[in-house]
């Protein structure tokens, strides 16, 4: 039987990335009871993976770190939320427990995950997401002389093989389906965001020598129980590259399941806010990647501007607005460099795996003509990812939109279902 | 600097270092996570807990999610059939 | 869609929809069937695909006794996707009071030829050894069966467009009159006959017919084969199914061919939303586990709920609609539209092409007086 903890906070942060934290930060300083709540068993979300030691985020990492201890924020690391039983309460289960947490302002800082296209042999082991082999390697996964090839798209590309250099890969190869031309207007635009300029040289230097080919995409795995190679399309002509692992990611989708379970419009697959970061739901706030994807340094304003606005601190918040709006101009300029070609809606043969975890293939969904029916007829999207990998592809490849969201919006215990707050079981009377 | 302890994988020994994940450690070990519906072998894929490719039996627990989950001394995992 | 005139016109494309379509085309008569959203996408898509022959009433075991036979005579040329599987029921006693009820039960299917079989405690525990100690027997009813609802209904409609049926989706009915139904693009669609298998909205297209929402919720488990191999009903279920003013819970609980865990069920009165009602889950996850403790550290993938068509005396509506002289109801099936669809669609037909009914058709037809209503 699982332990059943409470908690109370003023303001409820979910996710613990950049965004969350500025934003626990932010609130706890403004003299809030705060609670921040993630999955991870670290703070940092994805980007800061690894914790503050490592990487070139390292200094600002550390700094906002120090300050939330600081600050006194009730900290739930490895707490994963996945329902929404009623008004002001969430409910989030560990390893072993379940927590029901209570708040007057909620902000949502779920952040982004990649986006996976599906091509023939993309479902053989040692074949991963960019940020997945990143993550992996972070986690103690040795790859010192191993060959690596790197493709999709994004800014992740480089930043994952610059990391994956210096922790002693050979990179063989990075592709980014991006056309030279797009790369080379993204480098020039760089100068109006002297931050990302630092970054951008700190990288070129990392990865000098790797060879990168522009308007390239990978075409097809090879292997027999893992990953032996890859072919790829280049300038093109198709090309295998033989190789230990593949980390492949098309850049980065939101994570908008648990702000739309909670009612949060959206527009084009973000969530909706206004200018102090309040959702369409009075008392919750979103921050950082759902919002629209913009990397790190948007997402640490962000999540000040909602930390400050959910403990009533407008006009504080109002001071940040100007560098908000510089770093949304990388935002944009993001989504108009790495947006997807049409050639990618062509990878798949008619035997690929669409869906991984009902293995469905792409014959089988050509049939339908919209997700909800591919759904029921074919179990796409009823796996345990709910939809996050199969559903990003299906929508570029077949135009089709998203279901709605049901709790759990991740799978939980059986046990931890019947979780009940102590309001409603006051209404009927039953003992907990 | 970074000690080392093993866990079983499939039976067989493997060397992790402190702070490895099981995903790591089955990885390292070339074992796939699980068996596809359709008997694909599967490894981890994203790496963050959302795919559910890297679940294995660990202490006879199915269905964990091993990318989330640190090693300890002496672990039993198994790819899940 | 043709603009010639159909023999039928059939509104809904459920379980229920799709039964009649195969069947009138099946007859030679040139169908259309007409439905708001995708095939199968209602109750069909929600609930459990329990295929399972009740005693709740002569009526009531006539027509799921009748519809089982269907479906074993059906099963050989059902595609892998609908997922048939004779599973068995097993009507599981908690008690002595409810062992009588099973003996009872016994009685009266094994009058009418069902094959059941009585099990004592240690018996039931070697069938099922997932489910806790102490409960008293139970009695296995070996002729029942699950399946994939949304893929039956598909199976259907296809065998139905093979026959020349038409289908067309993403249309809603806005008016049913005698000769035509007018769509919500303006388009109107002619035909002889109109079946209204629109399920738990039927009483939205023709007015006056006591056919009512009740909100039921379902979940499904990561897979974990082995754990269930029957079908297992509380005896419980049928004191919730019976009930007519409160909300329940029973234990319900199948194992799907993916090894999947379905988990039910619950009844609502008065329930218009479709969103996840957290008092009523958290109930019927607790009664599950009073049976099967084990399932409580299961991974719950995903909860939802569905729309039950409910009548006040739980028998479905087939036959000729009051009111209309053109225009028949298949609705009204409750828990039951899976099991009794094949069966509804037979004797519908029947009554439309006047064929002699396999079995008395009276107690469904949708003109029993209002009196015999009255007694609830």
């Amino acid at each position: 039987m699982s332990n059943y903890s409470r908690e109370r906070f003023d303001v409820l942060v979910v996710g613990g990335g950049p965004a969350g934290i500025a934003a626990a930060v932010r609130s706890a300083e403004s003299g809030a009871r705060v609670g921040v709540a993630d999955e991870n068993v670290a703070p940092g979300g994805q980007i800061w993976r690894g914790g503050p030691s490592e990487g070139p985020h390292s200094f600002e990492a550390s700094s906002w770190l120090v300050r939330l201890k600081k600050a006194g924020v009730i900290e739930l690391w490895g707490k994963r939320v996945f329902h929404h039983p009623e008004a002001g309460i969430l409910l989030a289960e560990g390893l072993d427990d379940v927590w029901e947490l209570s708040y007057r302002n909620l902000v949502l800082a779920t952040g982004a995950r990649e986006r996976f296209l599906p091509f023939p042999g993309w479902t053989l082991p040692n074949l991963m997401g960019a940020g997945g082999l990143q993550a992996l390697v972070k986690s103690g996964l040795p790859i010192q002389g191993k060959r690596i090839v790197v493709a999709g798209t994004g800014p992740l590309l480089l930043a994952v093989a610059s990391y994956l250099h210096k922790q002693g890969a050979e990179i063989l190869l990075i592709c980014e389906q991006a056309s030279v031309s797009k790369l080379a207007r993204f480098a020039v635009m760089l100068i109006r965001h002297p931050e990302k300029i630092f970054q951008g040289l700190q990288l070129s230097k990392d990865i000098a020598g790797i060879p990168l080919a522009t308007s390239s995409w990978p075409v097809a795995a090879h292997g027999k129980r893992t990953l032996e190679a890859v072919t790829i399309s280049r300038a093109g002509k198709s090309e295998t590259v033989q190789c230990d692992y593949l980390a492949c990611g098309f850049h980065l989708v939101p994570n908008t399941e648990l702000p739309v379970l909670l009612g949060c419009r959206t527009r084009c697959g973000y969530v909706q806010v206004d200018e102090l970061q309040q959702t369409s739901v009075p008392g919750i706030f979103c921050a950082g990647e759902p919002t629209g994807i913009g990397g790190m340094d948007l997402a640490i304003i962000e999540g000040q501007i909602a930390g400050l606005a959910a403990t009533g601190k407008a006009s504080e918040a109002r001071m940040l607005f100007p560098k908000r709006e510089r770093f949304r101009r990388f935002a944009r300029l993001l989504d108009e460099t790495f947006c997807l070609r049409s050639e990618l809606r062509s990878l798949p043969s008619a035997d690929t795996l669409i869906c991984r975890c009902e293995d469905v293939s792409y014959s089988r969904l050509r049939e339908h003509t919209s997700w909800r029916a591919a759904k029921l007829h074919t179990r796409c999207g009823m796996g345990p990812c709910q939809g996050r990998i199969c559903g990003p592809a299906t929508q570029f490849i077949f135009k089709w939109n998203p279901d709605s969201v049901r709790p759990p919006v991740f799978p939980a215990r059986v046990e931890h279902l019947a979780a009940q707050p102590q309001s409603i079981s006051e209404v009927t009377g039953e003992v907990q | 600097m970074s000690s080392e302890f093993t866990v079983r994988v499939n039976g067989a020994t493997v060397s992790v270092p402190a702070g490895a994940t099981v995903a790591v450690a089955m990885v390292i070990a070339g074992q796939p996570c699980r068996s596809s519906v359709i008997g694909e072998p599967r490894g981890p894929l994203c790496g963050m807990g959302i795919c559910f490719e890297c679940r294995a039996v660990v202490n006879g627990i199915p269905h964990s999610r091993t990318c989330q989950l640190l090693c300890e001394p002496d672990m039993e995992v198994q790819t899940d059939e | 869609m043709n603009k010639e005139t159909y023999d039928v016109v059939i509104v809904g494309a459920g379980i229920v929809g799709a039964a009649c379509a195969d069947a009138f085309a099946g007859r030679g008569l040139r169908v259309a069937v007409v439905d708001r959203d995708v095939v199968g996408g209602g109750a069909t898509a929600a609930g459990m695909g329990h295929i399972v022959v009740m005693d709740d009433s002569d009526a009531q075991f006539a027509l799921t006794n009748y519809s089982q036979r269907l479906w074993q005579q059906l099963r050989p040329e059902l595609p892998d996707d609908v997922e048939y599987e004779q599973a068995g029921t097993i009507w599981v006693a908690a008690d002595e009071e409810e062992m009588t009820e099973v003996l009872r039960k016994r009685e009266y299917y094994q009058k009418r030829a069902v094959a059941v079989e009585v099990m004592d405690a240690h018996q039931l525990m070697k069938a099922e050894p997932n489910l806790r100690e102490g409960l008293a027997g139970g009695l296995l009813v070996s002729g029942d069966a699950v399946l994939y609802p949304p893929c039956a209904a598909r199976f259907l409609i296809g065998r139905a467009q093979q026959r020349g049926a038409q289908l067309r989706l993403g249309a809603s009915v806005v008016q049913i009159s005698e000769s035509s139904v007018r769509l919500n693009d303006g388009q109107e669609v002619a035909a002889g006959i109109i079946v209204n298998a629109a399920g738990a909205n039927a009483a939205e297209l023709t007015a006056d017919i006591d056919v009512k929402k009740r909100k039921g919720h379902l979940v499904i488990t990561d897979r974990y084969p082995g754990f269930l191999r029957h079908q297992l009903v509380e005896l419980g279920y049928l004191k919730s199914a019976h009930s007519v003013s409160r909300d329940s819970v029973a234990f319900n609980v199948q194992p799907r061919r993916t090894g999947q865990i379905l988990i039910g069920s619950s009844r609502q009165y008065g329930a218009e939303h479709k969103e996840v009602d957290q008092v009523m889950l958290a109930r019927m996850v607790r009664r599950a586990q009073e049976y099967m403790p084990a399932l409580g550290s299961m991974s719950a993938v995903r909860v939802w709920t569905g729309f039950r068509a409910a009548t006040p005396d739980k028998l479905p509506l087939i036959g000729p609609c009051p009111g209309y002289k053109s225009v028949f109801l298949a609705t009204g099936h409750e828990g039951l539209g899976i099991t009794t669809s094949l069966g509804t669609a037979r004797i519908l037909v029947d009554q439309v092409t006047g064929s002699k009914p396999e079995i008395a058709v009276e107690p469904y037809l949708p003109s029993r007086t209002a009196k015999e209503y009255a007694h609830v």
